[in-house]
């Protein structure tokens, strides 16, 4: 009720919503809960009479999760049936941050559509902005100069170790490691200074452009980096200490949530989740765009497929991109940051006080955008939760007709009602953490 | 990823198009275009899910995306070069020339909706694009959550987004939108665009 | 039991310990400024910042701030930190529903101020459009500096504020959508205002 007596504000969604046991098909809770996947479906038609036929006892109900609520990450929103504190049906409820972006893609010029996406997945950005230009470049035709390419494998790379620190502050926290929160932020906040001094902006950089890049790395760039790696492995190692091998930690996450391989193939889940099952997927090395054949590096996978074998990939994940940057720093080479081509990228800022045709083609690209040739196109990137894509279609104008992202979170998502069924409330928390959904990415 | 799609040049599409009708090539039965590098079946809707069965089979273990595309509008904002959305109306281009502009092979005729599904084989790490029209009149397609049970929120997703619905798809409603949404947005003609932003005094109305 | 000396005797004079003066009102001021307990609303990119202004760099601790709280009823300040959609806002208005009076909100990001760059069919254009605002703070993300200043400004308006009533009956949030062209057809089709749970 409102403060003042008129009915409150109703969060009714329909069907949506979790219907009561009694009201559910065996085989809709079956596969709800996944066993459908294991089973066949007559094999399940057959469970229906003795599943049907448990009446739905006192200890049941139905409880609701969210959209607000500290550790669903956002706002997602759980509807769980519980008998006691065992979770026996899940269904997420999503929604609740549900922006229109692909329709504002679709309203933005190419130039401008780096802005819109990179605020989906806030907590990796640059990969959204990496993956529409992938996209689009594609569509264009136009090859990227090297230096273009090195740099965005560089701010990649960071971005997934402060996706990664994210995420243990994160599941520390969930996980009651509250100390955990403070030391994540605290190295993650160091990333960003990098990204603050080359970007100008600590999220949603918008930095990674059609053609190229927005502009060079800044004087001094490499030395922060450089610092920035030495920093990083000794506090890696204290988070080892700190969690890695503490017996609470152990037990809190070892063996919960499991999930296998086939289920995960089933389910269309990307990323850590599979690659915690063993299963060694990852496009940097399975299919590789920027210059990932070129640098050497490690796909760490896991065994169980539990949430203690995706905190510690994620963690060793931080590690093997300390590697890649490190190569990275290396083999950089010199050149242009962005192609040369008057269609694609605005001139050099010095030749528009020189030169009227410069300013023209400046004052053209921002104002009308290039012309993308008719086509689609679609471009995958391994974000630090999955394979990202963007699916882009262009009927020849400016504007991309659809644009398209195909969010590892949202299809990550599905694996809950899976991984928790049969678990515990307190376990639940557990799942939901270590499946590490950004819910802007999520709902789009 | 059979050429390299970066030396690809801007009219390659066109040529792709023209090229194909010379040698129609085949796969699970579909014809089969070539878009930047990369291969894309389009089956007819009845076909749709028997050449999907057959892609699963023959080791297109994930269904990596499914997505919808509303055609309605088409080409019409490359004619008339602006910000604002047209207003919509048929488009008034002829099939031949939507068939070459949509990269559709021959024999396929172009409908307003098309339902776009990425699949992903990782055996060999090959991608393969199913591209099926959907007529306006009808905006059904057969579920394919029985061949990738991750198709679920995917579907949905289309279901909510464009209101193509997805028979036999065990829990067909929407993901998004809230229950009580009328239309479907991402829809051409869905017509609720722009809220203009509303300035306003303070809300307390007696100032701080 | 009169003792030598005391209040009774000597008047002020007779006093062995000091004291201020002051209002009331503005005691009750200084605690209710020193104090703000904040309640989660992260929703989208902005949250991680507010998040961020709460960890060791930027310490909201320095202001007696950091004590985000899960549950509306513990807190006095709704921080709404990112974009607010057609399906969260009534959920939005319930937790605001739910806090108790005093309460302030602090509008983060323009996405919360005004829909931002997404001016489309699925956001609240603005979520003075649910909740009355306080205090906006501008950019896409606000860093944390921002929402610190924001906070800050906040806490001058407490200070200086009246103490008591806030905004008049049928004021505050009693916002209405207005149906435009172009806005039928689609959408909730509702001639009603989208979101209002107070008149
Ligand atoms: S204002 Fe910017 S940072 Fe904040 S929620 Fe909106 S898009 Fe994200």
């Amino acid at each position: 009720m409102g403060a003042d007596g008129s009915p409150a504000a109703q969060t009714f969604e329909g069907r949506q919503e979790m219907t009561s046991a009694a009201l559910t098909s065996a085989v809709a809770k079956l596969r709800e809960s996944g066993a459908v996947m294991r089973m066949t479906e007559e094999a399940s038609q057959q469970v229906q009479e003795t599943f049907d036929g448990d009446p739905t006892g006192d200890e049941r109900m139905i409880m609701n999760m969210g959209p607000q609520h500290p550790s669903t990450h956002g706002v997602l929103r759980l509807m769980l049936e519980l008998e006691g504190e065992t979770v026996l049906r899940v269904k997420p409820v999503i929604g609740y941050l549900h922006t229109g972006m692909e329709w504002t893609g679709e309203e933005l010029t190419y130039l401008q559509g780096p802005t819109n996406v990179t605020r989906m997945d806030y907590a990796s950005p640059i990969f959204n902005e990496l993956v529409f230009c992938l996209t689009v470049e594609k569509l264009l035709g136009v090859e990227v100069p090297e230096r273009a390419t090195w740099i965005r494998m560089l701010m990649a790379e960071l971005n997934r170790m402060a996706s990664h620190l994210l995420f243990m502050a994160t599941n520390g926290m969930d996980l009651g490691a509250v100390s955990m929160m403070l030391y994540g932020w605290r190295e993650r906040e160091e990333v960003l200074r990098f990204f603050e001094m080359v970007t100008g902006l600590r999220m949603n950089h918008n930095y990674i452009r059609c053609g190229g890049v927005a502009a060079d790395l800044p004087d001094g760039w490499r030395d922060h980096v450089l610092r920035l790696l030495d920093m990083i492995p000794p506090r890696l190692d204290e988070y080892d200490t700190l969690m890695t091998g503490q017996p609470i930690w152990r037990d809190r996450l070892q063996g919960v949530g499991a999930i296998t391989a086939e289920e995960c193939v089933a389910l269309g889940v990307t990323g850590p989740i599979l690659r915690s099952t063993g299963y060694a997927w990852d496009l940097r090395r399975d299919d590789p765009y920027l210059a990932y054949d070129e640098v050497d590096f490690d796909v760490v996978v896991g065994t169980y497929g539990d949430c203690f074998d995706r905190y510690a990939i994620r963690l060793n994940e931080i590690r093997e991109s300390i590697r890649i940057v490190r190569q990275v720093l290396d083999k950089m080479p010199k050149g242009d940051y962005r192609v040369q081509d008057r269609k694609v990228t605005p001139p050099p800022r010095a030749r528009i006080d020189e030169s009227m045709e410069a300013l023209i083609h400046h004052f053209k690209i921002f104002t009308e955008g290039f012309k993308v040739p008719e086509g689609e196109a679609y471009c995958a990137v391994e974000s630090p939760r999955g394979e990202l894509g963007c699916y882009i279609v262009s009927d020849g104008s400016s504007h991309p007709y659809r644009m398209h992202i195909r969010a590892p979170s949202f299809v990550n998502l599905q694996s809950l009602p899976h991984m928790m069924h049969g678990g515990l409330i307190a376990d639940g928390v557990a799942v939901i953490s270590s499946v590490d959904p950004i819910m802007g990415e999520v709902d789009r | 990823m059979a050429d390299d799609p970066a030396t690809a040049v801007a009219d390659d599409a066109r040529e792709d198009a023209h090229e194909q009708p010379a040698e129609p090539e085949l796969l699970y039965g579909a014809p089969v275009t070539w878009m930047r590098g990369q291969q894309v079946i389009h089956p007819s809707r009845a076909d749709a899910k028997a050449v999907l069965k057959s892609a699963r089979d023959d080791g297109f273990l994930m269904c990596i995306d499914i997505a919808g595309v509303d055609y309605l509008t088409f080409g019409e904002r490359s004619s008339a070069e602006g910000s604002e959305r047209p207003i919509v109306s048929p488009t008034a281009i002829p099939v031949d020339e939507l068939r070459r502009r949509r990269s559709l092979p021959e024999g396929i005729t172009p409908d307003r909706f098309e339902v776009v599904i990425n699949l992903l084989r990782f055996a060999d790490s090959s991608r393969l694009r199913v591209r099926v029209q959907v007529p306006a009149d009808d905006p059904t397609f057969p579920t394919v959550t029985d061949l990738w049970f991750g198709a679920d929120a995917m579907e949905r997703e289309v279901f909510d987004l464009f209101g193509i619905e997805f028979t036999d798809h065990p829990d067909l409603s929407r993901i998004l939108m809230p229950e009580d949404w009328v239309g479907h947005p991402l829809r051409k003609d869905f017509n609720s665009g722009r809220i203009p932003v509303q300035f306003k005094g303070d809300p307390s109305g007696e100032g701080s | 039991m009169a003792k030598e000396g005391g209040l009774l005797d000597e008047g002020l004079e007779g006093l062995n310990h000091n004291f201020l003066t002051g209002q009331l009102e503005n005691l009750i001021k200084w605690a209710r400024y020193r104090s703000v307990f904040p309640a989660t609303f992260g929703l989208a990119c902005c949250a991680i910042e507010m998040m961020a202004a709460g960890g060791p760099h930027y310490d909201l601790a320095r202001f007696g701030m950091e004590v985000f709280r899960a549950s509306p009823r513990q807190a006095d300040l709704m921080i709404v930190a990112g974009r607010v959609s057609q399906k969260m806002a009534p959920v939005l208005r319930q937790i605001y529903d739910q806090m108790v009076e005093p309460k302030w909100v602090i509008s983060m990001g323009v996405c919360a101020s005004s829909g931002g760059m997404f001016n489309n069919y699925a956001l609240v254009q603005g979520v003075d459009q649910v909740v009355p605002v306080d205090v906006y703070a501008p950019g896409c993300p606000p860093g944390p500096e921002t929402l610190m200043h924001a906070i800050m400004t906040l806490h001058e308006k407490i200070k200086d504020g009246e103490l008591t009533k806030r905004r008049g009956a049928g004021k505050g949030a009693g916002l209405v959508i207005e149906q435009r062209d172009g806005q039928t057809g689609g959408g909730r089709g509702l001639e009603q205002p989208v979101l209002l749970s107070r008149s």
